[in-house]
């Protein structure tokens, strides 16, 4: 790998590794500004609750307090499509939902005041279950979301966002197939995808006009770009920290950036809201919950000819773009599944639970893992090689599908056979299978199974990126990218990029903070865009760049722009390499060149990752251990191998592979409570308990930018569940349509229990 | 739903008390007064980041269960979130930010590990990890793969850097054979 290039494909340290070693990285909650407060937030203790009165006279008299919020005196800014998230609401509809804000001069005088505000509820029906939302009588959540089930459409992805995914003619499809079978199956464990540093804002204002927010985000532009229409258009400017983790979580971040914000503009002093780890548990973002009930029909040698169904999604009582997961969402299972006749139909549902949100997978994982059952059943009854079935049926070239705009694309990408093939090499795929339900190895009590599964997106070239290239006369370059650092080391990859292009060694290519202040145009680090999307518009910036670098050498060598190249700070003539000058000989020692770079949305590449798995369930205790991973994936180019295998091993991380094994919210559907708000009670996978893991990757070139490369570090986890299942299915010989298969789940299907 | 709340009631009323607490922080001797610069109930975490600025120590959970503020005392890795600062005088602390050779400002031979093994992603439990294989290493120059997973079963990594981890520290292992 890495063979023809300088720096692509190469493990090169981490452009932050110095500063994350020695704990000088600095995220928001390292940070104070000069007259800070500390902003808190009083908590529901109802899942469903109107506020009848809230006195705050005792909380604003305690000395040190700032500022005091209530409904009654909150900004009126609002989030979500229609419009049902305000800063605060008279209303409270999940236990942990905000009722008052309160800033103060310490955290201890902020906690101190919340216990002096004296609230009235009266308490509402609430209801948990997302189909019984959606009947009629159900307790209702919001006035703008009748009967609970949102409006469909998100008009920011196109007046056509895949809302239903209808084509062809299902009835005909059904009746080509040879097998049909139907079935509910659910993906609802709602976990917690809970990056190790909670939730944090800081927001100043410098007036009224004008804004700053500091932001733990993974896409620090977003809180501009989705944030100023519901601040009314004020100037915001984002200045990304570096981030301890997000998995999607943390992208927009309306909550808590309106808190942080609203209360710094009632206490005129710039606040910082960062959530403990119970906020973190109760109160911010969740997996979606998704339910299906689908009829399949497929023909004996694996060619689906009809899908139709009911896709119910859960988003608990909030949602911010729920509708654009469920339009990705009804897009990637087209990647899973060539099928010549849809009709999927969506219900996008509120319940009275803490929201749930972008999340890693972001609406895809949601609705395959949920599908993913029901297609075990069809395979088995056809009796086919799950690998054989994905690969007939996974995205390839002469193929195509609707993205989430509703637009057709034809497919331009690589064929992912390879891919696949290798993996069940490597994983030895051959030999364990041994046919559905049935074991690969039967060691006493103890079975173990072994399963597969197969995720792709074609988000990978999703939305608009510009870039910057800045060269010095001191052989420097800065990329001008409004990429915030969250772990998957964009920011040093986009460096590497121009310093390819420009030749230069990678310490002399720098990167500006995530300030939208001084950089362009940005859509932000989601859906594994960073390497096509955010790639392209670097590398054509450091073209632009060099271009502009050698005609302004050619008249002082007098030699055409180009039949010059660069190296190390020097240009030179291709065909006489002694004829060179340094770049500020050319440039002159007071000029820089800038060299601009834009992308433009490109729907017609996607990814795929496969993961084969290898579970040891032991039938006495029903407890199911993974035993193995193999993770195969193709990229095109690999930037940087150590980076992507680490994306590789985010599979287990995340609300990933372990929501089909032991990870899930578990919430008490009498008080609304959730029962495992802490990480001793949620299950985290440890050290002690890794399994074998092997990653394959793969580097067949795509034709996306000049280092043929896409990003992949999104789906990682997606497969993963859908793929241990499948392994205890086979290990026990039963089926568990339900996600997480815990031990009461397995001894139950075992009859044991 | 439970909240941190409780722990502001204790604070007061202790502003009275005097009692000097010494702490030594990388070799740098600290004398903090109770009730002036610590409370009864700010824990070492606490005053590590906010009262003397040693922010390389994360508080993630502060319950003692994630792993991120582990901090040297005395050579043990503790869980500085789970310590009360008054019970920590005459105590020797090291936290990530004294890893540094304090004359050259060279890098410790872990924290060089982890940079040429890539072995963090958003870097957030990385201080801790680092601590407690420290710990690990002083006592035991060359443990076992096994022996590196059972020390840091305790730390929590949510981006799953584990396996490049296990790499950097057994790199060192080995030199340690």
């Amino acid at each position: 790998m890495g063979g023809e290039y300088r720096h692509i494909g190469k493990a090169t340290p981490r452009k932050d590794a110095r500063a994350i070693v020695t704990g000088k990285a600095e995220y928001i909650d390292d940070m104070k500004l000069s007259g800070m407060l500390y902003g808190k937030v009083l908590r529901s203790p109802y899942p469903h609750a109107r506020i009848k009165n809230i006195d705050t006279a005792k909380a604003e008299a305690y000395p040190g307090v700032k500022a005091v919020l209530t409904y009654k005196n909150a900004p009126g800014w609002m989030a979500g499509v229609p419009y049902h998230r305000p800063v605060l609401d008279s209303t409270v509809r999940f236990v942990g939902d905000a009722v008052a804000l309160v800033a103060a001069e310490t955290e201890e005088t902020a906690d101190e005041a919340l216990e002096l505000l004296e609230v009235e509820y009266e308490q509402l029906p609430a209801v948990y279950d997302m189909e019984e939302a959606a009947r009629p009588g159900a307790p209702q959540l919001h006035e703008r979301i009748p009967g609970n089930v949102f409006p469909r459409g998100f008009r920011s992805i196109g007046e056509k966002a895949l809302q239903e995914l209808v084509m062809g003619d299902v009835e005909k499809g059904f009746s080509e197939a040879d097998i049909i079978e139907e079935a509910t199956c659910a993906y609802e464990n709602i976990p917690n995808p809970l990056p190790p540093e909670p939730p944090g804002v800081i927001a100043t204002w410098e007036d009224p006009e004008h804004l700053t927010l500091y932001t733990a985000s993974q896409s620090a532009p977003m809180n501009r770009n989705f944030a100023q229409p519901a601040l009314g258009l004020v100037d915001i400017r984002v200045i990304g920290m570096q981030c301890g983790g997000s998995y999607g979580t943390k992208n927009a971040n309306f909550i808590p950036m309106a808190h942080a914000a609203a209360l710094a503009k009632a206490a005129g002093r710039p606040v910082k809201v960062y959530f403990s780890k119970e906020e973190h548990f109760n109160a911010y973002t969740l997996r979606l919950g998704s339910r299906i009930h689908a009829r399949i029909g497929i023909k004996k040698d694996g060619t689906v000819t009809a899908l139709q169904g009911e896709w119910f999604v859960d988003t608990g009582a909030v949602s911010e773009m729920a509708q654009v997961q469920v339009a990705v969402g009804l897009g990637e299972t087209q990647l899973l599944i060539r099928c010549p006749n849809w009709n999927m139909q969506p219900t996008l549902v509120c319940t009275n639970r803490s929201p749930s949100g972008v999340v890693r997978g972001f609406g895809g994982q949601e609705l395959n893992c949920a599908l993913l059952p029901l297609i075990t059943v069809v395979m088995e009854k056809a009796d086919l090689d799950p690998v054989d079935f994905f690969k007939k049926n996974y995205m390839a070239p002469g193929a195509g599908f609707y993205w989430r705009d509703g637009i057709w694309r034809d497919y331009r990408g690589i064929d992912f056979s390879k891919a696949i093939d290798k993996g069940a090499e490597v994983f030895g795929w051959k030999d364990k299978w041994k046919g559905w339900n049935k074991p690969t190895v039967v060691n006493g009590a103890k079975r173990i199974g072994v399963g597969v599964g197969l995720h792709g997106n074609a988000d990978i070239g999703e939305d608009e990126s510009e870039a910057n290239v800045k060269l010095s006369p001191d052989a420097r370059a800065v990329v001008y990218s409004c990429v915030s650092e969250s772990g998957m080391g964009e920011r040093s990859a986009l460096c590497k990029m121009a310093a390819e292009v420009l030749n230069l060694p990678l310490d002399r290519v720098n990167i500006t903070p995530a300030d939208t202040l001084v950089n362009p145009f940005e859509f932000g680090l989601v859906g594994s865009r960073g390497t096509y999307a955010v790639g392209s518009a670097v590398i054509e910036a450091a073209e632009d760049a060099r271009r502009q670098l050698l005609e302004l050498a050619a008249p002082v060598l007098g030699v055409k722009p180009e039949e010059l190249d660069t190296k190390d700070g020097a240009i030179f003539a291709k065909n006489n390499p002694q004829k060179k000058i340094a770049w500020y000989k050319a440039m002159g020692i007071a000029r820089t060149i800038t060299g601009q770079g834009r992308f433009e949305t490109d729907f017609s590449l996607c990814n795929c990752m496969i993961i084969f798995a290898e579970v040891e369930v032991d039938t006495e205790t029903g407890k199911a251990e993974l035993l193995r991973v193999v993770a195969s994936t193709d990229c095109g180019q690999i930037i940087d191998p150590l980076v992507l295998e680490g994306q590789l091993h985010g599979s287990l991380g995340s609300a990933g592979i372990d929501t089909a094994i032991f990870e899930e919210t578990v919430l008490d559907k009498d008080t609304g409570h959730i029962m495992n708000c802490n990480m001793i009670d949620y299950k985290w996978r440890t050290f002690a308990d890794l399994p074998k893991f092997e990653s394959i990757m793969l580097e067949t070139p795509v034709e996306s930018h000049r280092f043929k490369a896409i990003g992949v570090g999104e789906i990682a986890p997606a497969p993963g569940p859908g793929a241990v299942l499948m392994a205890i299915n086979n290990a026990i010989g039963k089926r568990i349509m339900t996600y997480p298969a815990t031990p009461d789940k397995i001894l139950k299907a075992l009859g044991r229990i | 739903m439970k909240t941190d709340r409780d722990k502001g009631k204790a604070s007061r009323g202790v502003a009275t008390a005097e009692k000097n607490i010494s702490l030594t922080v990388n070799g740098k001797p600290y004398e903090l007064m109770v009730g002036k610069d610590v409370n009864p109930d700010h824990t070492l975490a606490y005053t590590l980041r906010e009262t003397l600025g040693y922010t390389g120590t994360k508080i993630a959970c502060d319950h003692g269960s994630c792993g991120a503020c582990t901090v040297l005392m005395d050579g043990e890795a503790v869980l500085s979130c789970t310590m009360l600062t008054v019970e920590c005088d005459g105590k020797k602390i090291t936290t990530i930010e004294g890893l540094e050779n304090r004359e050259t400002g060279g890098l410790h031979p872990l924290q060089q590990a982890f940079i040429d093994n890539t072995a963090f992603q958003c870097g957030f439990c990385t201080p801790g990890i680092i601590m407690s294989a420290k710990a690990l290493l002083d006592k035991n120059p060359s443990p076992t793969e096994e022996d590196i997973k059972q020390e840091l079963a305790g730390h929590y990594c949510r981006c799953v850097s584990h396996y490049l981890v296990v790499k950097a520290i057994l790199s060192l292992a080995e030199k340690g054979r």
